[in-house]
């Protein structure tokens, strides 16, 4: 079992308070270009999605990296940065099929989530659940609405 | 530097010149940021008795030390100038996001002066600030110039700017930020319209400290967990489920809705137009500003016309102005105008309580036909109105008399009795003779008819944070000034005011200490406030503002309230105002008295017309 991010889009009202506690949690001040977490706006359709690394269970990242500066946690499932062997060659920010790792030129480091060793501060903060830290093995809150409506159905249609 | 950048940006636009200075830290003692900041500024750099239109106001942007921060709904700026609608001081307050950037970019704010001969934008990459070409741009609404400065600038970057209504110099042109966000009031779109300037494209990386972490980080949660908490702002309170339009039913039923022009103040069809129904029928999902737990901004569909789709709703202001003002129950359509406002870059307040005007002079026979182009403008006419406020903002035909405002227009036809305005800028949605307070709050307001000055609704209507009676004037100008002078502190910290339905003076105080190291009491920094407001006064005093401007129309004072509790009532503006000179340290011409000057520490040049 291990618990992960997961993102629900229809609840994000798109206030980036995730970026900002992020960053603020990681350094010493606010600022979304050092975040691991970004808000991405599609206003037109009215839509906001955070984004933030998948934890990958064969990460790109990691397959690239020359200086093992990323690893795997096979017991959090949490994908680790070693700033002390990075090197720099921002291959995984190339790597990375999302577009989840980024490269601050002005720390010098990759900026990648690595859940706040299990108390992730965009969860902590986000008023609306869009972002929720939860057990992935487990039958997920989507499926459940979804077997509901059927439930709703079908208990009609026997009554 | 903490809290602040310590850095503006001043661009001559005449000479085409920008320089950044460091910012003035003796101001910023005494003022904090956004609005109180931006006033000094001003106060300091303008002659009040300019023209508003003209090359010698100035244009301020300015944001506040707590603006940027993950404090509650920390997102806020101001943007202040000699306002065109009014003539008084002009502080319009947004959210969004383009104030935080413009902090990232490493400013505090922006002053621009003088006036372009041909019309730029000012782009700002955090070091990089230039003046560039927008000839392209002129005539774009505000959408279509979003996303033309996103396509050929940076495409995370923000935008502020002014649609056709700011270039024509509409006078209640709003500054539109983030497309649908508008420092909205009083037309400091016409100020950056008169100026050439079409926008502000800004995109920053850098980070913002704050003074004192261990004070911040203790501020922003207790403020956060009362914001949560809240019956109003909380998790599935007031606002988060219905949005401010949640406002409709409850001022309808206490018959405090101005309904066609003011001529009465319950709306038969207010359910239609309610924040309750909105969310029942056209609701997408809630939007939020930045860094705002709260939400209340609505996504809605337009199922139908030639603006189908999805966009931004209206506030129950704009759905007031539209609906109950105009008669109108149709919150379709009212979606449709609020949206054409957005677009075209209006203040959707002044221009639904305009046509409300005009319908009522209309109907009284005093705005004849054949200036209308031949048609009916009638109460409850749903299809008036995004059809006026078109050629409102493009100043088609009789659009072009609608875009002065209903004081201009209602003089012009030689009633401006029918004006529901205060100094010239159209009262919201309350209807001061139901609501005592906030008919002495519309007419103290520095910067005529509004509700954001001094929100008593909060305790009037809603028992926020204790109940008071509506009906009397009993205690309302104390009420009144506490209002102002904190609202003040609020909106120069630049954090929104819908906060203070759940936090007050400490929470706010240690938000300025633990982001600024402001290191004064809760007292002192209500002093402050006090500080402020009397700027703005001493401002409006000098522009040439007396005790008459500080009146409300005759209609509040003559015309009793002809149903419900407040049945009779009109708004006892007398007494209220004369008590409330009193506790402001006033004279009854409504000027500051040499002691309260230096109790503040103010000075003023002259006040020679107010007597």
């Amino acid at each position: 079992m291990s618990k992960g991010l997961v993102v629900s889009p229809e609840k994000c009202t798109g206030c980036r308070t995730c970026e900002l506690a992020c960053s603020y949690s990681k350094g010493d001040n606010f600022n979304p270009k050092d975040s691991a977490v970004s808000v991405m706006f599609y206003d037109e359709i009215g839509l906001q999605i955070p984004m933030m690394c998948m934890q990958c269970d064969e990460p790109h990242c990691m397959t690239v990296c020359v200086v093992n500066a990323l690893t795997k946690d096979e017991k959090t499932g949490v994908v680790n940065y070693d700033r002390e062997k990075c090197i720099g060659c921002k291959m995984c920010v190339s790597a990375c099929p999302f577009g989840n790792m980024t490269y601050s030129s002005r720390l010098k480091r990759v900026i990648k989530c690595d859940m706040c060793g299990g108390d992730p501060q965009c969860v902590k903060m986000c008023g609306y659940g869009a972002i929720e830290y939860k057990e992935l093995d487990s039958a997920l809150d989507k499926r459940k609405i979804i077997a509901n409506q059927f439930k709703e159905a079908f208990g009609e249609g026997a009554k | 530097m903490k809290g602040y950048t310590g850095k503006l940006i001043r661009v001559d636009l005449t000479n085409k010149t920008i320089k950044t200075e460091k910012l003035n830290m003796n101001y910023a003692k005494d003022y904090f940021g956004g609005r109180g900041l931006g006033s000094k500024y001003l106060y300091e750099e303008v002659d009040p008795t300019i023209d508003a239109l003209s090359p010698e106001n100035k244009l301020i942007f300015m944001t506040g030390p707590v603006t940027g921060t993950y404090a509650t709904c920390a997102g806020r700026f101001n943007v202040v100038a000699k306002a065109p609608l009014t003539g008084t001081i002009g502080a319009a307050n947004s959210g969004g996001y383009f104030g935080p950037e413009l902090k990232f970019a490493g400013y505090d704010g922006i002053i621009f002066e003088g006036k372009s001969n041909t019309p730029v934008y000012l782009h700002i990459n955090d070091d990089l600030v230039e003046i560039k070409d927008a000839s392209h741009l002129w005539g774009k609404n505000v959408f279509e110039t979003t996303d033309m400065l996103l396509a050929e600038n940076e495409d995370d970057a923000k935008v502020a700017c002014i649609g056709p209504a700011g270039e024509k110099l509409v006078l209640f042109a709003a500054i539109m930020n983030d497309r649908d966000r508008a420092a909205g009031r009083s037309g400091l779109g016409a100020v950056m319209g008169s100026k050439n300037l079409k926008a502000v494209v800004v995109k920053g990386t850098n980070g913002i400290g704050v003074a004192n972490a261990m004070q911040f980080n203790k501020a922003a949660q207790d403020a956060r967990e009362k914001v949560l908490a809240n019956g109003v702002t909380g998790k599935n309170g007031g606002l988060q489920t219905y949005g401010t339009e949640v406002l409709v039913n409850i001022l309808n039923e206490m018959h405090a809705l101005p309904t066609n022009n003011w001529q009465s103040s319950r709306f038969e069809d207010a359910e239609k137009i309610s924040g309750e129904y909105l969310v029942e029928k056209y609701l997408v999902k809630n939007k939020a500003c930045f860094a705002c737990p709260i939400g209340c901004g609505r996504v809605v569909k337009i199922p139908d016309g030639k603006y189908k789709g999805i966009v931004a709703g209206p506030e129950y202001e704009a759905g007031w102005s539209y609906g109950a003002s105009c008669g109108i129950n149709d919150i379709n359509e009212i979606d449709k105008a609020n949206h054409v406002c957005n677009m075209l870059g209006m203040d959707p307040i002044t221009m639904g309580a305009t046509i409300a005007c005009a319908m009522e002079l209309y109907e009284k026979g005093y705005l004849p036909k054949e200036d209308l182009g031949g048609e009916e403008l009638v109460f409850g006419d749903a299809q008036s109105i995004m059809k006026w406020t078109e050629k409102a903002g493009y100043r088609e035909g009789f659009g072009d008399i609608l875009a002065l405002g209903s004081y201009r227009m209602a003089e012009k036809y030689g009633h401006p009795e029918f004006s529901m305005t205060v100094k010239k800028q159209e009262m919201p949605a309350y209807d001061g003779r139901a609501i005592q307070g906030m008919g002495l709050s519309y007419a103290t307001s520095n910067r005529g008819g509004c509700h954001v000055r001094g929100y008593v609704t909060s305790t009037e209507v809603l028992g926020i944070p204790m109940k008071t009676d509506p009906l009397t004037t009993e205690g309302k100008a104390g009420l009144v000034k506490l209002f102002q002078d904190l609202t003040a502190v609020v909106d120069s910290s630049d954090i929104c005011l819908f906060t203070t339905f759940a936090i007050g003076l400490p929470e706010v105080s240690n938000l300025l200490r633990g982001t600024a190291g402001i290191e004064m009491t809760d007292e002192e920094i209500l002093k402050a406030g006090e500080r402020i407001w009397n700027l703005e006064k001493i401002f409006n005093l000098e522009a040439g503002l007396t005790r008459e401007d500080d009146y409300l129309p005759p209609r509040l004072l003559k015309e009793p309230v002809t149903s419900g509790p407040s049945k009779g009532k009109v708004t006892e503006l007398e007494v209220m105002l004369n008590e409330y000179y009193a506790a402001r340290g006033w004279d009854e011409y409504g000027v500051p008295t040499d002691d309260k000057l230096e109790e503040l520490g103010l000075e003023m040049k002259s006040a020679q017309a107010a007597y």
